[in-house]
């Protein structure tokens, strides 16, 4: 993707839902290039945090057989974007966790968009949303499959969860598949928390704020499932979720 | 102990419970049977605070508090405990780390120290180890892949971790084999038979009394308690049927 130096409009689908003020501050977003050479493994956290916007633009392109583990989490600026651009070579593989927690007026958005360019690559995308208020979150995904790409074995899962019936969750994966052998899942599911369950952990003691902590914290736990820094993701995340439920 | 008067209670504007009466002192064990479609699970419910059962009539007393006022954690902390006929599954969330967190917010609640990491799980392995449960179960998510039985021994596993004063067991014999109806049957008496607390099944069947001996049996019929009596009555009931019995009461 070449970054044009102009703010860009609501006509680009990448900025759709992105707060335009708050973008003109950050404009224009440098890309932040990361390159894991063959048969190389990397990994990254990225945690969004503090009220002030901001915006990220990681470009990795993963060599033959590299490996790269990407866990985000959005928690607590006012306008959040992180973009991803993806290349995957032959074997490559790429993960995705993320998370955005969001309440208020804020506005969170992750765009990726992960490019399978060669044989039997794999890439997973997990992203959970909490949203409380009047926040947005949005996931813009699109999975790119080249010519020639086949065996690639490509997924999305991405579910948000609205805490009041005022927060906006937008989703939109997309797939564009020029290979035949191709293996690409998406899910994509917004939704409440379980009243039934809620309940039920109430019934036994847990005070309302505690049973909906405990529901979302297993929410997000796939997003953070098997990274490096699960630990530290999953306590900044608890912390998030308290001050938004409290 | 408890104490309902005339209770009255809507499901989405249907009226349930039309006028229930009902007393339950310390040591006692009381079971509510009755047909299907007599209010026996809303009565569990209404107890226990459950969200869209609306009481529209009626008090309920609860060891000196106003029941109806608290809401559901309040109603557990106070000592009262619902065992659930279908124990809702709850994925990704760890059984012994929810019911650790539930039990110190009772704890809490009440004034007590919380339990530590070490007394939590020693607590956990011995009642566990009286409803025959195998504590790995415990370390998976809640409910999620248990099977019937399972899930009921360990409703009985949080009632005895958690303590209640008044157990309100609906349809725990629901779902059971013969073992395991055995199991939760002596479970119940081990954790409840006590001279300072009280249980209330709701039971279709009289095969759960063999094990769990009630001082007192209630028919519920079209939300209101038709006859009592001793442990005799339940016994009438599965020879007449409820059908007899219950128009005997209305003649």
């Amino acid at each position: 993707m070449s970054e044009a130096l102009t703010l860009p409009t609501r006509r680009n689908e990448d900025f759709r839902y992105a707060d335009l003020n708050a973008l003109e501050t950050l404009w224009p977003i440098a890309a932040e290039p990361i390159a894991v050479a063959e048969g190389e493994e990397g990994s990254l956290q990225v945690m969004l945090e503090g009220d002030a916007p901001v915006a990220r633009h990681l470009v990795i392109t993963l060599a033959k057989g590299a490996v790269f583990d990407l866990r985000v989490l959005s928690a607590g600026p006012v306008y959040g974007r992180i973009a991803i651009d993806v290349r995957l070579g032959e074997g490559a593989d790429f993960t995705l966790g993320a998370a955005q927690l969001a309440t208020g007026s804020e506005n969170l958005e992750i765009v990726t968009k992960v490019v399978h360019t060669a044989l039997n690559a794999s890439s997973r995308q997990i992203v959970r949303s909490v949203l409380a208020g009047h926040a947005v979150g949005t996931y813009l995904g699109c999975i790119g499959v080249e010519r020639g790409a086949d065996g690639t074995d490509a997924e999305q899962s991405v579910r948000a969860m609205l805490l009041d019936r005022t927060a906006t969750a937008n989703a939109k994966p997309e797939l564009e598949i020029y290979a035949d052998d191709v293996k690409a899942a998406h899910g994509c599911a917004v939704g409440e928390l379980d009243g039934e369950g809620l309940f039920y952990l109430m019934s036994r003691g847990l005070p309302p704020m505690a049973a909906k902590r405990l529901m979302l914290q297993a929410f997000l736990a796939e997003a953070f499932a098997g990274a490096p820094a699960a630990q530290a993701l999953e306590s900044a995340a608890q912390a998030r979720l308290e001050a938004i439920l409290s | 102990m408890l104490k309902i008067e005339n209770l009255q209670a809507s499901v989405a504007d249907k009226p349930i419970l039309k006028g229930l009466s009902l007393t339950v002192n310390p040591g006692e064990i009381h079971a509510i049977m009755g047909p299907n479609g007599a209010g026996k699970s809303t009565t569990g419910y209404v107890l226990g605070g459950r969200p869209g059962y609306e009481v529209t009539g009626g008090s309920v007393d609860f060891l000196g508090q106003d029941l109806l006022g608290l809401e559901p954690h309040e109603r557990a902390a106070a000592g009262l405990f619902l065992g659930f006929q279908y124990p809702v599954e709850i994925p990704g969330v760890s059984f012994v780390q929810f019911l650790r967190e539930a039990a110190n917010a009772q704890r809490k609640s009440r004034g007590e120290e919380p339990l530590s990491g070490g007394e939590f799980l020693k607590l956990a392995k011995e009642k566990a180890a009286l409803l025959k449960m195998d504590m790995d179960m415990l370390k998976r998510p809640v409910n999620v892949g248990f099977s019937g039985g399972e899930k009921k021994r360990a409703e009985m596993v949080q009632m005895g971790v958690l303590d209640p004063r008044l157990a309100i067991l609906d349809e725990t014999d629901s779902g059971l084999d013969i073992d395991a109806l055995r199991i939760c049957g002596e479970g119940i008496n081990a954790i409840m038979r006590q001279p300072d607390k009280a249980v209330l099944l709701i039971t279709h069947y009289q095969r759960l009394l063999d094990y769990v001996k009630p001082d007192f049996v209630h028919v519920l019929s079209a939300g209101r308690i038709v006859k009592s009596g001793g442990p005799e009555l339940a016994l009438r009931l599965e020879d007449e049927g409820y059908e007899a019995v219950v128009h005997e009461a209305a003649a």
